[in-house]
């Protein structure tokens, strides 16, 4: 039986513009404690930190430690 | 990363810490600081840098015994009456008598206390009796300050392992079998002593949100050290007093009653009005929580809105900077300000976590499990009401002992057999086509939880939920499927869940009394001094399911007068205060 692909939206955005993930930044994907976080390749081959997995605790770690202030982290919508 | 990769390692140290949250790092910093020769590895989920409750802070020490303010001997008779009883002296006493030398080692690490205009600590009274809260003014720095000791000490950190089972041999503890998180590698670690700073088992009930990770505790802490522990053959003691703490509803996390209490807020009914004198959490305060509900005043809230304007500033300054930070962020989305608005309120799932109430593998006053050399600290040992303080407390206890320990014993010898069954049960998701994955494993057994376990406990309903959990069991042996190592992490954390939802079926089952006021409010049995005055006890049997004995409370170092025992059980306000 294949895994159905049921959408869910995301608490934590990274604005794109900020991000240095593509110089090596790996800040937010290091501390963030349930390990959600990853970095992506653009459709212009440069690199970007995204929420990847849907499993938020909520607490910061990322947006507080991100060196250019890119990580904003909003409640997961069942809770908002 | 992700992707799973087919290796394992071995590592071999005098100490494995596994969990390098709050009782983690100062069991560390405490044992190499004993014996500076020792290999101390420091294990965790997540990275220790922003791991476990305190990942962004705290508020302040919620449980401190300082001088001129209270004396061990005050501390322990609260301790004692707020725990209902049930509870050996030796551990919290020690505590109160220790814990203030930890807070000036805090101190002089660089985290703050707050201070009056004499310089002494301003120490705020929030408990039925006692004066033990100690405000931390840049309370967001204690992580970081403790990280900064780690390295300087030299301590060994590994991150993203998780541990999945202990290894034991020649009757005591032989090492961990870990996981990575990101790779599904192996790493089998052979020590001499293992101290388990997991925390508490923070994904037992399901949030009334419905989103998994939307728990009051820090939700990497799924309770593997209680699981752990359980197949290792630890004793556990008084499961069935769960925690369950009254929080925002919706948002689950602390209002927080031991920030604003001090300053005038209170927990209040729909129409403003003080129902509990006492806004420390208690099984007793819980009750009452619930009984103004079931009267039909409810909701209930926190109030806030009748202080002066400096006072909520002040709180707000607090509560939306330090611990969870998107308080500020939530009511700013639900347009609630603390000046005109009251808090919505609710009672929370069920967990286990002795940091705010007693449910734990069981510990002596040295932090030493049922099992040598193996040794718990903080939320998931079973020293009451431990809090943050007695994390520290506690880990230090366990890092000292053990590094005592470790000088009379080599490496126990185990079974390779055990490592090879354990590669088995972890793999076995990553070797299926297709299944269930561990979400839908997750969101059922605790969502059951909720159904069956989530007090007032009622025996039928609970013989239901073993039924329910048993058939989960079945399906996530025979099913459960995962497409890489993150995943692979929730399958493993899927298991620890239903392991605890059945130890808490199990322990509530056992005791055949009320106690701990909602926490353990069986509604076919009322309190039985005669009968329960006991802890019980819950280990592994031969079968492979839990069993139970009764174990005598040690005898009290600080009596407790017979007009004093039901302290906790007299707060609720005689006559209604109107809301000012
Ligand atoms: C929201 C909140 C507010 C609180 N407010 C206060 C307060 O104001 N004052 C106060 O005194 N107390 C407070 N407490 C309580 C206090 O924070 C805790 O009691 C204390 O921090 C617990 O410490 P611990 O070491 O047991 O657990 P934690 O600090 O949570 O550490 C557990 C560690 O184990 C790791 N881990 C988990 N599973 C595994 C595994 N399988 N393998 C490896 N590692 C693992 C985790 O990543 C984590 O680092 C609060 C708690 C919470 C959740
Ligand atoms: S910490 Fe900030 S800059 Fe670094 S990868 Fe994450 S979002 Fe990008
Ligand atoms: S808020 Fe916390 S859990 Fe969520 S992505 Fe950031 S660090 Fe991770």
């Amino acid at each position: 039986m294949p895994l159905a692909q049921t959408a869910t939206t995301v608490p934590v955005v990274v604005n794109d513009d900020l991000c240095i993930a593509d110089k090596g930044c790996t800040v937010c994907v290091d501390v963030c404690p349930l390990d959600v976080l990853r970095i992506a390749v653009k459709d212009d081959g440069t690199k970007t930190a995204y929420m990847k997995y849907d499993e938020c605790w909520y607490c910061m770690p990322c947006e507080a430690d991100c060196p250019t202030d890119a990580v904003t982290v909003n409640l997961p919508y069942l809770l908002k | 990363m992700d992707e799973i990769l087919d290796s394992s390692n071995t590592l071999e140290c005098d100490i494995l810490i596994i969990g390098g949250g709050t009782a983690g790092p100062m069991a560390a910093l405490k044992a190499k600081k004993k014996n500076p020769k020792a290999n101390v590895v420091l294990l965790d989920k997540a990275n220790v840098k922003r791991s476990g409750a305190i990942s962004m802070g705290m508020d302040g020490l919620n449980n401190s015994v300082i001088p001129g303010y209270a004396t061990p001997e005050q501390y322990t008779k609260e301790i004692t009456i707020a725990n209902d009883g049930i509870c050996d002296q030796a551990a919290v006493y020690r505590y109160a008598e220790e814990c203030y030398g930890i807070i000036q080692e805090l101190d002089s690490f660089g985290i703050r206390f707050q201070k009056d205009e004499n310089g002494e600590y301003d120490v705020k009274k929030v408990h039925h009796i006692g004066t033990y809260v100690l405000p931390m003014p840049n309370g967001d720095t204690v992580k970081k300050a403790l990280y900064r000791q780690l390295r300087k000490a030299r301590i060994n950190i590994v991150n993203r392992y998780m541990a999945t089972r202990l290894l034991t041999g020649e009757g005591r503890v032989a090492g961990a079998i870990c996981v990575n998180t990101r790779t599904a590698e192996f790493l089998t670690v052979k020590a001499k002593a293992v101290i388990m700073g997991l925390g508490a088992a923070g994904r037992l009930g399901l949030p009334t949100s419905g989103y998994l990770y939307g728990t009051y505790e820090n939700a990497t802490n799924s309770g593997e050290g209680y699981a752990m522990a359980y197949h290792a053959g630890a004793g556990l003691a008084n499961l069935e007093c769960y925690q369950i703490n009254p929080l925002i509803k919706d948002y689950n996390g602390p209002a927080c009653a031991y920030v604003a209490g001090p300053l005038g807020g209170y927990t209040a009914n729909a129409k403003g009005e003080r129902f509990i004198e006492c806004d420390y959490w208690s099984g007793q305060m819980m009750q009452e929580f619930y009984d103004e509900l079931q009267g039909g005043k409810g909701p209930v809230y926190l109030k806030l809105n009748h202080l002066a304007e400096e006072t909520v500033a002040e709180i707000e300054r607090v509560l939306h900077i330090v611990e969870r930070p998107t308080r500020g962020h939530f009511h700013a989305g639900r347009g609630t300000d603390y000046r005109k608005q009251m808090i919505e309120m609710h009672i929370s799932e069920i967990g286990f976590c002795s940091g705010h109430s007693a449910s734990g593998v069981f510990v002596d006053e040295h932090a030493r499990t049922t099992i040598p050399g193996l040794y718990a600290a903080g939320d998931m040992a079973n020293v009451p009401h431990n809090y943050m303080l007695g994390a520290f407390t506690n880990g230090a206890f366990a890092g000292l002992d053990a590094a005592e320990f470790i000088e009379d014993v080599d490496f126990a010898s185990f079974d390779e057999g055990e490592v090879i069954a354990e590669r088995d049960r972890v793999l076995a998701p990553t070797k299926r086509d297709d299944g269930i994955p561990p979400n839908q494993i997750e969101y059922k057994t605790r969502r059951l939880v909720n159904d069956y376990l989530q007090p007032p406990k009622v025996t039928a309903k609970m013989e239901l939920a073993q039924q329910r959990f048993e058939e989960v069991r079945e399906d996530m042996e025979q099913g459960m499927y995962v497409r890489d190592a993150h995943e692979l992490m929730r399958a493993l954390e899927a298991s620890t869940i239903l392991d605890c939802a059945e130890m808490a079926a199990a322990a509530s089952m056992y005791r055949t009394e009320s106690r701990w006021g909602l926490y353990h409010n069986r509604v076919e049995y009322e309190r039985d001094d005669e009968n329960w005055f006991c802890h019980t006890i819950l280990t592994k049997g031969a079968d492979g399911k839990p069993t139970h004995k009764k174990q005598e409370v040690k005898p009290y170092i600080v009596e407790i007068e017979d007009d004093e025992k039901d302290a906790y059980y007299k707060q609720r306000v005689t006559s209604t205060v109107a809301a000012e």
